[in-house]
């Protein structure tokens, strides 16, 4: 097995793959996603914070053979699609956030709008998308009391991740902005904007709606599909 | 218009199926038939493939108006069915006149009927399923009276099987237990004493998860595990140590740590154990860890 991954057998058909960071398993996903027809039937590749799930393997042992001749590298070989989040950063917690980065509320939504974001996985919610990128001495805990309600679209981070919550959700991540950009579309092909693998910035807009924090009924998003840069 | 107007839609009554697959990556739980076998068995009473999407009651049961003449069957928890008020067969089928209400009364023991009709539910589908998923809110809500869910056309051959052997709920739930993949978290007691350990399975158990109360299962580490996938059967181990066993609806990634995984084969008796059933495990031979080289 390559450098930096642990094979751990789960239940009667499932296999974990765990990696050393988080980055590897971005890249052992994509090549996963991409070398799919050299494997046997998985039903469910379900990447992690340090782990990917392959769920409902129909032949577990040479599933292992198979993975144990791979060399994945720490960086994804792909670039995988890149999505635009045009972002008023007006969040509830932004003072505090730059209060605690020792910033001011510019320079936080600077630090914040640069990285070029990748989706990791997803978890809490269908479509809700956890990113890496925001470089490590950024990092924030949670909020100590969770909001009971976080607005859909509010643009968020807890520890080393960013995300975007796609459905009003109690929620315990800090909040620096919102988008109007819908998330999660059951009728749209990808449901989730934000689907592992993708690759995400956030780009600051004025709030054009003065008076108002929310968007006008039927107002759809200009940017934000996914345009493929493979 | 085939249909079926709800009646009385019981405390908790969802349209389920054979659930999602493919989807977990976008944090969609599978969702489904919590007693895959019973919903399996009433869709063959009818005459349909075993995976149609059915009624899925709790404990309360469900009444419903056939809209137009329909073939039915009840299996899961054994409970009384009625047709306009006169008992009739449980775990059979069951013709239908226009306009008759079958009412599918309280479980004498167990927690979720199932009642299948020909040609199947044909509410839409989200990702080729017609199932509620309790947990993320996708498929249709559950059912409300006045409600009329589409019935389709029914496909079958008229079933060649009249009768079918149901398993009882059990009086007592023993899960298979297959360690890891997160074993290695706990103490050597508290492993070698989970054969051992008497549970009973608690009232806050739902779609989502059984959930147990019994001796706490003591951990070796007490750091953060980062989120990681879990399946159907994932026994989780929250902070109170007590076993939280992953049902169709569970959420796609945990934050606690997977002492073990039941067989997807014995959930379906989880499904139908009711608050305060005596619960044990059978843990299983554990598998081996290929480190890295």
């Amino acid at each position: 097995m390559a450098e930096g991954l642990t094979l751990r057998q789960v239940g009667e058909d499932a296999l974990l793959v765990e990696a050393d960071r988080i980055e590897r398993v971005t890249a052992l996903y994509i090549e996963l996603l991409a070398r799919r027809d050299e494997l046997p039937e998985i039903a469910e590749i379900v990447p992690a914070a340090r782990t990917v799930l392959l769920d409902g393997v129909t032949d577990r042992p040479l599933l292992l053979r198979k993975l144990a001749e791979w060399t994945v590298p720490l960086h994804p070989a792909a670039e995988g699609p890149l999505v635009e989040v045009p972002t008023v950063y007006d969040g509830a917690d932004l003072a505090e956030i730059a209060a605690r980065w020792g910033v001011s509320p510019e320079a936080a939504v600077r630090i914040h709008s640069e990285p070029e974001y990748r989706v990791a996985f997803c978890g809490f919610a269908p479509g809700f998308g956890y990113l890496t990128g925001l470089p490590e001495c950024y990092e924030l805990p949670r909020r100590e009391t969770p909001r009971s309600s976080v607005p859909a679209g509010s643009v968020a981070l807890a520890g080393s991740f960013t995300g975007v919550y796609p459905h009003s959700s109690p929620g315990g991540w800090q909040l620096l902005g919102r988008t109007t950009l819908t998330l999660w579309d059951v009728r749209r092909d990808p449901p989730a904007l934000l689907a592992p693998g993708v690759r995400v910035r956030f780009v600051p807009v004025p709030d054009t709606l003065s008076g108002s924090r929310l968007p006008p009924a039927g107002s759809r998003a200009t940017s934000g599909r996914a345009t493929d840069h493979r | 218009m085939n249909g079926l107007l709800v009646v009385r839609p019981g405390p908790l009554t969802t349209v389920q199926d054979l659930g999602r697959r493919g989807v977990a990556h976008l944090g969609v739980p599978r969702g489904g038939a919590l007693d895959e076998p019973a919903l399996r068995t009433a869709n063959r009473l009818v005459g349909n493939p075993s995976g149609t999407a059915a009624l899925e009651t709790t404990v309360g049961g469900v009444a419903v108006k056939a809209l137009s003449p329909l073939l039915v069957a009840v299996t899961g928890a054994p409970a009384p069915v009625r047709m306009d008020g006169r008992p009739t067969a449980w775990g059979a089928p069951v013709a239908v006149p226009a306009g008759a209400v079958v009412e599918v009364g309280p479980a004498t023991y167990g927690v979720r009927s199932y009642l299948a009709v020909a040609g199947g539910l044909a509410v839409s589908e989200v990702f080729g399923s017609r199932s509620t998923d309790l947990l993320s809110g996708l498929g249709p809500a559950p059912l409300a009276a006045g409600q009329v869910l589409p019935v389709g056309p029914a496909v079958g051959p008229y079933p060649a099987v009249d009768v079918a052997p149901l398993p009882a709920p059990p009086v007592e739930l023993v899960l298979r237990l297959r360690p890891g993949p997160r074993a290695d978290w706990f103490t050597a007691e508290a492993l070698a004493g989970l054969a051992r350990a008497r549970y009973r399975v608690a009232t806050a158990s739902n779609r989502i998860a059984l959930r147990t109360e019994g001796p706490a299962l003591a951990r070796t580490r007490e750091d953060e595990l980062p989120s990681e996938g879990v399946m159907l059967g994932s026994v989780q181990v929250p902070p109170n140590g007590l076993p939280v066993i992953f049902l169709a609806d569970h959420p796609t990634t945990g934050g606690y740590p997977v002492i073990g995984v039941v067989p997807a084969t014995d959930l379906a008796a989880a499904a139908q154990a009711r608050p305060g059933t005596p619960l044990r495990f059978a843990p299983l031979r554990g598998p081996r860890v290929r480190p890295g080289t």
